[in-house]
């Protein structure tokens, strides 16, 4: 690895975006956590349940298609 | 029962404990990778949401900060891949003033918008290495891989970032 050439590139970089310096947290968290936990887990909207089904009613239908479509994702 | 096995079998009280010594850190960890307050909050709140998900599978022999700190960058780079952000640049108005061209102000938004382009993972890599000069091991512990995959995903942030800062008539 080419170390001296990075301290060249990393001089740049933080002229370009400065170091955050001495990140201090500046509130208690906690209590934002707390809400985040009681939040009801969240659930998988009835259309991506539609279109998974669709999609496997279409595999079984066309297995001959699976490797298209999986070149496709 | 020592704090770190009440932890793993769920215990709020214990997770409020542990979530109150390392909130801070785990703030500092985050800030340096995604550069914005109010953003490194919420992902703080995330990583520890999927900190206690994951209790069970926590080891209470195992270094609880490292595991943290894996699952922030995992949080971390997951908003990075969703969002391209903005970097602050210098607000330095003497800089077009001063005689290297080099920290001419449109040269600097020139590198920062070039360095946003990078893949998120090699970004990552680059930001804590270069730009926080953050140990190699520590980044390595952050990410999950070895100091020799920290190591080249920076030469290869560097790479491409040569490339493309040539490619726009920046010569680093």
């Amino acid at each position: 690895m080419k170390e001296q050439n990075n301290g060249s590139i990393g001089e740049l970089l933080r002229r370009a975006i400065p170091p955050m310096t001495n990140p201090e947290l500046s509130k208690d968290l906690w209590p934002q956590m707390l809400r985040r936990l009681d939040e009801p887990p969240s659930r998988v909207p009835w259309f991506d349940w539609a279109l998974a089904a669709l999609v496997a009613i279409w595999a079984l239908a066309l297995p001959q298609m699976i490797p298209i479509l999986l070149f496709h994702l | 029962m020592e704090l770190l096995e009440r932890f793993a079998l769920g215990d709020l009280e214990a997770f409020e404990a542990l979530f109150r010594q390392f909130q801070g850190q785990v703030y500092g960890w985050i800030l340096r990778i995604v550069r914005d307050p109010g953003t490194a909050e919420d992902l703080t709140v995330e990583t520890f949401w999927r900190v206690y998900r994951a209790h069970a599978r926590f080891r209470p022999e195992g270094n609880f900060g490292a595991w943290v700190r894996r699952i922030a960058t995992n949080a971390a780079f997951d908003h990075l891949k969703r969002t391209r952000r903005e970097v602050a640049l210098v607000d330095d108005p003497q800089a077009a003033e001063r005689p290297d061209p080099a920290v001419r102000r449109e040269e600097q938004e020139r590198i920062a918008r070039a360095f946003l382009e990078l893949p998120a993972r090699l970004r990552v890599a680059a930001t804590l290495a270069l730009i926080e000069e953050e140990p190699y091991e520590n980044i390595a512990e952050g990410l999950g891989i070895s100091v020799g995959g920290v190591k080249t995903r920076v030469w290869r942030a560097v790479r491409l970032l040569r490339r493309k800062l040539k490619g726009l008539g920046t010569e680093p």
